[in-house]
């Protein structure tokens, strides 16, 4: 149907992707900077990118699916509003994350790299933030929090949910 | 007359409510009418007291912490800013002990300024080693940096000295200076306070490497779980570009260095160099074979010299006060101050930067104060997920890279992560082998496959099957690893793996002897 004034999503999605493809194919090893440009963007990398990416580079679409697939970081499904990566690492173990791992998936119920059934929540696993000295921690979009305990998480999600 | 507060912006600050508290002070400070000025500045590195807000004084800086926004109100009742009596109260900063016994030298001035003002870096000895550099030849800054005896501070140790002089020798129309900040241990955090708390050392650092080997474009490798890294150093590189000391022009010496950071992708492994090469390539994160030496061919096919934060940190010094200086700390061959970082289950976590030589205990106990929970401390591993866990009876074992050799460890990054009696040593094993499963890059069979069986052969030894014959099973696999992988993280999984097993049998359900062979 032609004359439509409201943006198809699907149109508006391709256009922030070229955007994004246009801006940096040309740097030199463009392909991780274009993959974070489009996840920034969009939140995840949608399958139906991935032609484009792999024509502005010159590369085959199997190339772009092995790299996006080899990054833990890199997703191809949209995460939830919010997404909480949680530390696993040994100083975080060794101030009680497991317990805490146990009482967030239970919380939310959700295991790791799974998003709750309202969408407000992804659950990450994350290897080491650097915030050793205050284990166990976490982060929930851009937010950082040290010394986590099953109550302050519980806290620090209501005031999140309050938020949003 | 307008007072000056610090509160840090350091991420571990900000994770403990640095924010809030920074917010909290300006509202109470207006309501009081009250004449303020915040300055962000980084950590000091005493973590059990962040946030640690501090207050400009004739006598030095008076610190107050651990400081919630709750007590923001009381401090001020207290006449804080005048340094008045508070249960915060804790003297002057540089008078506090686990402070004032550290020997700071990369560590010089994070957490005393605004990382990110260029006044600031330049008001603090900022700069001058670049001058230096730019006053003398390649040959001799390379001379310099050998002579100081720094050794790559990634955990590798290679003499710095030598990979710049492979470079410096390489002809090439493009050379390439590339920091690895992919700081993916656990148990380390020193990188991320250099980039988030000083930023302009690392860049100043990149700069004099580049003139030193004619590398005219650096990167900065950095993990993507560090936004505030990233934004830090975007910041003090545009900064750095606008004042002359990036560019095509370096502060008028005609020459060249550009520098752009790259964000990885959440994979562990891409902080082994020739992986992390092939990422910034665009490509999956496999591991290269070696040699070619990537200071030889190595980013984009090009000579490269491939350091880590710290090291190419610790380089304004040295081109600062001049290789002796910094030879003149240290022991044996391990040369200069090594920025330790405690973690895990102590009392006063933190970074302390100190000459090599200092012994464990003296850092686990006299700095760190024992565990947290109070209980006594059972294992620590050194060195990230990669090195080896000691016991109490090597505890007085110093820090030193030829003397962790010696007990079969490694001081790596310096990250120290302490476990107290609760830890079962086998599921920490278990943990190793399922962390290199994660995050092996498939290319070698050692490493790809043998995480996945270490992984279920540690579960069957958990539950108790057939440890006369699964114990061998696991050290013969762990053999394998050792010999077998293309890198290091296949080749020293089977370090924390072994070390836990040969020093916590218990925790493995070996009983006799016979068992643990």
């Amino acid at each position: 149907m032609t004359g439509s004034s409201t943006i198809n999503p699907q149109v508006q999605q391709a256009q922030k992707v070229q955007a994004v493809i246009t801006d940096l194919k040309d740097k030199p090893g463009a392909l991780l900077p274009i993959l974070h440009g489009i996840q920034d963007a969009l939140g995840y990398i949608p399958a139906e990118t991935v032609p484009a990416i792999a024509d502005a580079l010159n590369l085959s679409r199997a190339e772009i699916h092995g790299v996006i697939s080899f990054y833990h970081y890199f997703r191809d499904t949209p995460p939830g509003k919010k997404t909480i990566h949680l530390c696993r690492a040994e100083s975080c173990q060794a101030m009680g994350s497991k317990q805490l791992e146990d009482h967030v998936k239970t919380t939310l119920g959700i295991d790791f790299h799974e998003t709750t059934q309202d969408g407000a929540f992804s659950l990450e696993p994350v290897y080491c933030l650097g915030l050793c000295a205050c284990s166990p921690s976490m982060q929930i979009g851009n937010e950082v929090y040290g010394r986590v305990s099953p109550e302050s998480f519980d806290e620090t999600i209501k005031q999140s949910e309050v938020l949003s | 007359m307008s007072t000056t507060i610090f509160v840090p912006c350091d991420s571990a600050a900000l994770a403990l409510g640095a924010e809030k508290v920074a917010k909290a002070i300006l509202a109470e400070a207006e309501k009081r009418k009250l004449d303020i000025q915040i300055i962000r500045n980084g950590s000091r590195g005493l973590f059990w007291l962040e946030p640690l807000v501090e207050i400009a004084t004739d006598k030095g800086r008076i610190a107050y912490g651990p400081v919630q926004a709750s007590d923001v109100t009381s401090l001020f009742d207290a006449n804080f800013l005048a340094g008045g009596s508070h249960p915060l109260f804790l003297g002057l900063t540089e008078e506090l002990s686990y402070l004032k016994n550290q020997q700071r030298l990369t560590f010089a001035r994070v957490g005393i300024t605004d990382p990110t003002s260029l006044d600031d870096y330049l008001a603090h000895d900022g700069y001058r080693g670049l001058k230096n550099a730019l006053a003398t030849t390649g040959v001799d800054i390379v001379k310099q940096v050998t002579d100081s005896g720094l050794r790559g501070r990634g955990g590798a140790a290679f003499p710095t000295g030598i990979k710049w002089n492979t470079v410096l020798n390489t002809p090439a129309e493009q050379k390439y200076i590339l920091c690895n900040a992919d700081e993916g241990d656990s148990g380390t955090y020193s990188d991320r306070m250099v980039m988030e708390d000083d930023p302009f050392v690392l860049i100043e650092g990149m700069t004099i490497a580049g003139i030193a080997v004619g590398a005219t474009q650096g990167y900065i490798y950095l993990r993507c779980e560090y936004p505030h890294s990233h934004k830090a150093l975007n910041k003090a590189i545009t900064k750095a570009y606008e004042a002359g000391y990036l560019g095509g022009n370096i502060l008028g010496s005609g020459k060249k260095f550009d520098l752009e950071v790259r964000l990885g992708a959440g994979a562990y492994i891409c902080g082994e160099e020739t992986s992390l090469m092939e990422s910034l390539e665009g490509k999956r994160g496999l591991v290269r074979f070696k040699p070619p030496l990537p200071a030889i061919c190595g980013l984009f096919g090009k000579p490269t010299v491939v350091n880590n934060v710290i090291s190419l940190a610790s380089v304004p010094i040295i081109l600062d006060k001049g290789g002796e200086y910094y030879k003149n700390f240290g022991m044996g061959r391990s040369r200069g101050t090594l920025p330790i970082q405690l973690a895990g289950n102590l009392k006063q976590p933190g970074l302390i930067e100190l000459a090599f030589g200092v012994t464990l205990r003296e850092l686990l106990y006299d700095y760190g104060g024992g565990s947290a929970s109070g209980r006594p401390i059972k294992a620590v591993q050194v060195g990230g997920p990669l090195g080896a866990y000691l016991p109490e009876s090597q505890f007085d074992t110093q820090l030193d890279y030829e003397a962790f050799a010696a007990i079969w460890a490694v001081l790596g990054h310096g990250g120290i992560v302490a476990f107290d009696d609760t830890v079962d040593m086998a599921e920490m094993a278990r943990y190793s082998m399922e962390f290199c499963k994660i995050e092996s890059c498939g290319k070698c069979t050692p490493c790809r496959i043998g995480s996945t069986r270490g992984m279920e052969v540690i579960e069957d030894i958990m539950k108790g099957h057939d440890l006369n014959k699964n114990i061998p099973l696991l050290r013969d696999l762990c053999n394998t690893l050792l010999n077998g992988s293309l890198c290091a993280l296949g080749g020293m999984t089977p370090y924390p793996v072994l070390s836990a097993l040969n020093h916590f049998p218990a925790d493995f359900g070996i009983t006799n002897q016979a068992d643990a062979a």
